[in-house]
């Protein structure tokens, strides 16, 4: 892979490590504990999520989330012995990134 | 032209195959810190998981009333669950620690002639981190 893409798919891994840890920790809280636990009414979650903001920061945290994992995995697969097959790897994981980037306006413009 | 051939040739032979020194897949288990970096690395499977996991969600989510969209939350207050989400809200907190830890290495701050401490540039992260995660949770709670 040329070298000027290698610095594209760092600079969004980067970002979407940055967004990761900024973010998932409390999403993961309210989305997968404090609403099924009955802490936080659902009706909340949908009003944010149906907001512009919500689907601004849910469109940024999916997506870079996705290029952030796939360009780590891209490397850890590598360091694992998986090295042979880094450029199918890398279609594969930037691949699924960009699915998922795509799925995520779709379905966020349909909320 | 016979020249010119013949370096095309030469450089076609001198290139060299790149030497891989082998190495045993299980490297990462030798050595504590190996064993940290690699977990490190594998908290992306977690974090990338719950992206497609909040991909599904707003999937199913697409023109739900409220009820409906209550309703996608009913299989998740099993335990097995809420355990799974503790789990992956685990390797989130791993991957949030260690990426805030090596920001003041990845980006080093002067301020004139002084580099700016590596604990202020990790510290304000964290301090960032819990004011948005607090304002975030608040803003959950007093909504709706």
């Amino acid at each position: 892979m040329a070298k000027s893409n290698e610095v594209i798919f760092w600079s969004v891994f980067s970002a979407g490590g940055v967004v990761a840890a900024f973010f998932m920790p409390i999403t993961i809280v309210l989305v997968g504990i404090a609403v099924p636990l009955g802490w936080i009414n659902p009706e909340s979650l949908h009003v944010l999520m149906i907001h512009w903001v919500g689907r601004v920061y849910l469109f940024l945290l999916i997506s870079l989330t996705l290029f952030h994992w796939a360009h780590r995995f891209r490397f850890t697969a590598g360091d694992l012995g998986l090295k042979g097959f880094d450029g199918t790897l890398a279609v594969v994981c930037y691949g699924v990134a960009i699915l998922g980037t795509v799925l995520s306006v779709i379905f966020l413009t349909q909320l | 032209m016979g020249e010119k051939a013949e370096m095309t040739n030469q450089s076609a032979d001198t290139k060299t195959k790149e030497y891989i020194r082998p190495m045993p897949a299980n490297w990462w288990l030798k050595k504590k810190s190996y064993f940290l970096f690699m977990v490190r690395e594998l908290t992306c499977l977690f974090v990338g998981g719950y992206a497609v996991f909040l991909l599904v969600l707003i999937y199913r989510a697409r023109g739900t009333n409220s009820q409906e969209f209550a309703a996608l939350f009913d299989g998740l207050n099993h335990s097995w669950a809420i355990l799974l989400n503790l789990v992956v809200l685990g390797m989130a907190l791993y991957h949030s620690i260690t990426w805030f830890n090596l920001t003041p290495k990845a980006m080093v701050v002067w301020r004139g002639e002084e580099r700016l401490s590596p604990m202020v540039i990790a510290g304000s992260n964290y301090v960032v981190w819990a004011i948005v995660s607090i304002l975030i949770a608040w803003l959950a709670y007093r909504i709706g």
